[in-house]
């Protein structure tokens, strides 16, 4: 049997977890605006060295406000903010930070070469123009304005505008929104050897395969309050639990045609939830080996047998509906 | 509480300077060669003062003097002024609400670069520009209008060009800070065109009827038109001192609007 390796579908948790040094933090942050929303309520999170973290929610949660406080773009109206023991707002603390946001228009009149020329001056050891290139993906449109690219170059353009400073923690917003899958393949790559040489990145997407492909951690936020946080199989088995029964560790779906009813199942070890309709039973199960055992034991006409790890979508509708 | 170990990063304050000062060079080299390669902003801001130059100064009143003010030259100063003022409310003005509406300045906000750095950027483009606009005029009048203008009084022009647009910069931090991007270039040319109109630019001050005489001494374009007239010895309302008191002043009231705008901005974050 060939073992060729894809290294595109291992995911994060398969390499070791980075240890908790942390590098950045909110803590105990109240973020309201002039008009009286409260963005964010008594939320606290840490970013340590090497990780890659996803903050995950839907619009409107406060992630771009949590993001916009690590950033220093904005100040919180109770708690404090710490990026390398200094305020995030402090020109000191931005030397070791890059940034990738979602910019409407970027000055078209400037060439690609030149702008990052232009970001690389403002840090004091930026990376080497090679580098960034390379690591950005720009071979051949360095010469070109920038309101001349195409939608995806213009992204990879902001990434390297993000690299510039070789930075110690990236904010990256939607980094690979509007990519072609192998220019997104790339940047995760690149996103994952930034976490392996030691620097943290912060991602918000809503790609959740994203999220469940790069992070070492996820932070889901929902209505200015964190509501789970975690490795991503955490989250998943958090997002599938059922009130009355909880579900940890590594969750399962197995779906199948048994004779077995719902209530039968239910007794089942380590079932969480099961259900049945016209294409076949679900069943949830945080110890999926001994719950196949023994649907397979008391079921011999049992067939069609799929075992799958649970979508980090499902858990994050979950976890974002129900608890409101 | 667990205990956090950072390496904060120092650098000294002399390089601190050095550094942020190529900053401010490389941030007005690409401003500036931004804008000349954005057409539709360095054709009209150039091309506007020059052909209402052309046709109103060198062409309408070909050669006309007027006692000893010679007509073309008199222009030259109104237009020069028209000119950089233009730059400044359209390279500064609506390019920094480009930039803000675009989240192009949130971008640079959140990296090291010092804010200072990239309104000084701003500032010295538009005075190249209108140090650009001045001599061309100059040449035009010289060689079509057969202007007498010395060196010292052309090196007066260019200083007051320059200095010219700190007030207008002030004006259009302001307006970028106020008025939603949408509405930045025609709110730009409603405050435009009637300030220069009613400063003097185009016809002079004493020609246009008494109660905008008055209303100009509170025109910046009124005290720099005069002020650059004064150099040709073609003021003529008030002294040198005035004129700079008014142009100081006006600069105040738009860098406390730009503050208080500013501020809001701020707490709104």
């Amino acid at each position: 049997m060939s073992a060729v390796l894809d290294y595109s579908r291992i995911s994060a948790q398969t390499v070791a977890q980075p240890m908790a040094d942390p590098v950045a933090f909110l803590a105990g942050i109240n973020k309201r605006y002039c008009n009286g929303v409260l963005a964010l309520d008594n939320v606290s999170l840490t970013l340590n060295r090497g990780e890659i973290v996803a903050l995950l929610g839907p619009n409107g949660a406060g992630k771009s406000t949590a993001v916009r406080l690590l950033m220093g773009l904005s100040s919180p109206t109770l708690g404090t903010v710490g990026i390398f023991g200094a305020d995030p707002r402090e020109t000191s603390a931005r030397m070791r930070t890059g940034a990738m946001l979602q910019v409407g228009r970027a000055p078209e009149m400037l060439k690609v070469r030149e702008q990052i020329e232009l970001f690389r001056g403002y840090y004091r050891r930026p990376m080497a123009y090679a580098d960034i290139v390379r690591a950005a993906a720009l071979h051949g449109i360095e010469q070109r304005m920038f309101g001349q690219l195409s939608g995806g170059q213009k992204q990879r353009v902001l990434f390297a505008l993000a690299l510039a400073g070789d930075p110690d923690l990236v904010f990256l917003d939607e980094p690979t929104v509007g990519l072609d899958i192998e220019s997104r393949r790339t940047m995760w790559a690149e996103i994952r050897s930034l976490a392996a040489r030691g620097k943290t990145v912060l991602l918000t997407t809503h790609y959740l395969e994203e999220a469940d492909a790069l992070a070492h951690r996820i932070i889901v936020i929902n209505k200015g309050r964190i509501a789970c946080e975690g490795t991503p199989d955490e989250v998943k088995a958090f997002g599938s639990a059922v009130p009355g029964r909880s579900a940890q560790g590594s969750v399962k779906i197995i779906r199948c045609a048994t004779e077995l009813t719902t209530a039968t199942l239910l007794k089942l070890q380590g079932v969480v939830s099961a259900t049945a309709d016209v294409s076949g039973t679900t069943v949830t199960s945080n110890q999926p080996e001994s719950t196949l055992r023994e649907m397979l034991a008391l079921d011999q006409t049992l067939r069609g047998i799929e075992v799958q790890s649970p979508a980090l979508e499902d858990a994050f509708l979950a976890i974002t509906t129900d608890r409101s | 509480m667990s205990t956090m170990t950072f390496s904060p990063v120092t650098g000294s304050p002399i390089n601190s300077l050095t550094f942020n000062v190529r900053i401010f060079l490389r941030e007005s080299r690409y401003e500036f060669l931004r804008l000349t390669r954005t057409k539709s902003f360095a054709l009209s801001v150039i091309g506007f003062p020059v052909i209402f130059y052309l046709f109103f100064g060198l062409i309408l009143n070909r050669g006309q003097h007027i006692g000893s003010v010679s007509v073309a030259k008199y222009m030259l100063a109104g237009y020069a002024v028209f000119g950089m003022v233009g730059a400044s409310l359209f390279g500064i003005g609506v390019g920094l609400s480009s930039e803000l509406a675009a989240g192009w300045l949130e971008l640079k906000r959140a990296s090291p670069m010092p804010p200072i750095a990239y309104l000084l950027a701003k500032c010295a483009s538009a005075m190249v520009f209108g140090v650009i606009i001045v001599s061309i005029l100059t040449v035009m009048g010289i060689s079509v209008g057969h202007v007498e203008l010395s060196f010292g009084e052309y090196v007066r022009m260019f200083g007051l060009t320059v200095v010219g647009v700190i007030p207008f910069a002030c004006m259009g931090m302001a307006l970028a800070l106020l008025v939603p991007f949408s509405s930045a270039p025609g709110i730009a040319n409603m405050i435009y065109l009637p300030m220069s109109f009613c400063g003097g630019l185009w016809l002079p001050i004493m020609m246009l009827p008494k109660f905008i005489q008055q209303f100009a001494v509170l025109l910046p374009t009124y005290h720099l038109s005069q002020l650059m007239l004064s150099a040709f010895g073609y003021d003529s309302a008030g002294t040198a001192m005035s004129h700079w008191i008014g142009l100081l002043g006006f600069t105040l009231v738009m860098l406390g609007i730009g503050g208080i705008a500013f501020r809001r901005y701020e707490q709104n974050q």
